[in-house]
């Protein structure tokens, strides 16, 4: 049965279901009604809701939770996620999985509240300090947030990285009906490494990031990025939609992906030979996908709700083999469908 | 032959890194006797903070947990929350307790957190060879401040016990040191009872140890002592600020 939920509520609804009972957070809009959803909630079947002092506390406390082995998350928007990347770093220096929730907002600085895509270089590239990845996924209605969730924290688990959920404030805050998956229907880990009490049964289990031997940090990190080569390779995740026969492939993802979709449909009616390529992973990139499609395509479009932090991954992936061009509108402003077609009809 | 004194069990064999003359291995000693004496260890974790003490995550036998700079309180509650039958305790110096983690510390206190934080205060950043602490005393030479701690600029001392005892989610803080028998005794005894507490669900619990830093402070082990006595403790008064169960607050600095 569907029922109609807000995005940030549906996340909630979604982890709750995927297991979690441990939630921190802070609160920062666009991302509140997740909070307030879950203070609703948690304490009714037993979890955590727990409003920390900042969103720094809130993801250590994070790490605290998932270091004792249990499914935790927080989720914050842009500039609070800017504070939990020390957090985030040290979960990925300590092979912690977890869950964090970017509903982003136009930035730098305090920036805007309203939708934005602009914190894609921090959430693929850097989202702390030190040699390593997070799991980004990047759903596009509220019905992928909730299926996303419960990948997310599977996904998490199996590689044993923190996964982060990029959303925007669209998704957050627009309504759409959604098939929620019934309780239990996840994945269950062991965690033999976990930091709960070795009960006298085991050696004491350390959950650590520090290395003072740069040999053995070394051999830590290169190992990490050897399961980053495994996740690249069986995780990718991407929507293709009209591309088969298309001469220009918009690549879009989020919420400037429903725009593009528009923008797609409209070409076709007028005869236009026109695909939208979504990624649904952010890291790892679906370079596959990309790479199939440059076989065929004349030129790719990337639109985005940024200045176009997204183009040089589709550069790469495809070995800048067919030009890329970009379109996009920041600050909290999404693009229209005529303005991405006006853009298509320019390439075709 | 009669066994009459050992090392605790809840601390592993490996040797101790810190510098000699300094009291972390004797506070050390006294959290692993209380886990070995309340019989917990199965079921502790250490959460070990940034600082000269990291390394504890190797000379604690229970299972252990490295926080960023700061944030060992906020771990710690993680850690309680998820798992409440666990006992919880943080090791944290005067640097993360009471600079970088004075929110996740104030905070932690105030939602009463049923933890147990073990609190280091040796007025220095050893780790980093000898700055300025938020502790550091008005005049206090280290290499931040090469003059001397000059309040006009650098402000005061940050009396945590003090400062937490106003909060009514703390259930028990005691400041102790451990520069002579006697004193290490009453440190054992008010480790011991923050740890119990914790047990008997009573809530924030913390003991700040007055310690000492020969290396930092370039003096002799002994000098140290000497130092310790003659100015931190006069600043710094010994003895409970709070006891839930003795009705004692605020500034009740009797031992």
């Amino acid at each position: 049965m569907k029922v109609l939920m807000k995005g940030n509520e549906a996340l909630g609804e979604a982890a709750i279901r995927a297991g979690c009972r441990h939630f921190f957070g802070y609160p920062i809009t666009p991302q509140t009604e997740l909070a307030a959803y879950m203070s609703k909630r948690m304490p009714k079947i037993g979890g955590t809701y727990l409003q920390a002092e900042s969103e720094i506390a809130a993801v250590n406390m994070v790490l605290g939770a998932s270091a004792a082995g249990v499914r935790a998350m927080t989720s914050s928007s842009s500039p609070g996620i800017s504070l939990k990347s020390e957090g985030i770093s040290y979960m990925a220096g300590s092979d912690l999985p977890a869950l964090i929730i970017n509903v982003q907002r136009g930035g730098p600085g305090l920036g805007g509240i309203q939708p934005s895509q602009a914190d894609y270089w921090q959430a693929t590239k850097a989202t702390g300090h030190g040699d390593f990845q997070v799991l980004v996924f990047a759903p596009s209605t509220v019905q992928e947030m909730v299926d996303l969730v419960s990948d997310a924290f599977d996904t998490a688990d199996r590689w044993r990285m923190p996964a982060m959920i990029l959303a925007d404030g669209m998704l957050g805050q627009m309504m759409e009906p959604v098939e929620l998956p019934e309780e239990g229907e996840h994945a269950s880990t062991e965690k033999p490494w976990a930091a709960n009490g070795h009960s006298n049964k085991r050696e004491h289990n350390i959950i650590n990031s520090l290395y003072l031997t740069p040999d053995k940090l070394e051999e830590l990190v290169v190992e990490r990025y050897k399961r980053y080569e495994q996740v690249k390779a069986t995780e990718q995740r991407a929507e293709e939609y009209l591309c088969d026969d298309a001469d220009v492939i918009i690549v879009a993802y989020g919420a400037s992906s429903r725009v593009a979709r528009s923008a797609v449909n409209k070409a076709r009616e007028k005869g236009g030979k026109v695909g939208l390529l979504r990624p649904i992973t952010l890291w790892p990139f679906p370079t596959g996908a990309l790479q199939k499609a440059a076989g065929h395509a004349k030129a790719f479009l990337t639109v985005e709700m940024s200045m176009g932090q997204m183009v040089d991954d589709v550069k790469l992936a495809i070995d800048c083999r067919v030009p890329v061009h970009f379109f996009g509108r920041t600050g909290g402003i999404i693009p229209t469908p005529g303005e991405v077609l006006a853009e298509v009809e320019k390439l075709l | 032959m009669a066994t009459i004194f050992q090392k605790p069990h809840a601390l592993t064999d490996a040797p101790l890194h810190y510098c000699p003359g300094c009291t972390h291995g004797i506070v050390h000693r006294l959290v692993a006797q209380a886990i070995d004496e309340l019989g917990v260890e199965g079921r502790t974790v250490g959460v070990a903070s940034v600082g000269c003490s990291v390394m504890c995550y190797d000379y604690f036998a229970c299972d252990m947990v490295q926080a960023p700079h700061g944030r060992a309180q906020a771990v710690a509650t993680g850690l309680k929350r998820a798992k409440p039958d666990n006992v919880i305790f943080t090791y944290q110096g005067d640097g993360d307790l009471a600079a970088i983690g004075t929110a996740e510390t104030v905070h932690a206190a105030t939602r009463g957190e049923n933890l147990t934080v073990i609190f280091i205060n040796n007025a220095i950043y050893g780790m980093t060879g000898g700055q300025m602490a938020p502790t550091s005393l008005p005049g206090q030479i280290t290499q931040t401040t090469p003059y001397g701690r000059d309040t006009d600029t650098a402000g005061y001392p940050v009396k945590v016990c003090e400062l937490l005892s106003t909060l009514d989610g703390v259930a028990f803080a005691q400041r102790v040191t451990v520069d002579c028998v006697k004193n290490v005794n009453i440190a054992r005894k008010a480790i011991k009872k923050a740890f119990q507490n914790q047990l008997d669900g009573k809530g924030y619990s913390i003991v700040e140890v007055l310690s000492t830093c020969p290396t930092n402070w370039g003096l002799t082990p002994v000098e140290s002592l000497e130092w310790l006595r003659e100015n931190m403790i006069p600043y710094y008064p010994l003895g409970v600020y709070k006891d839930i169960d003795a009705g004692v607050k605020k500034g009740g600095a009797s031992q």
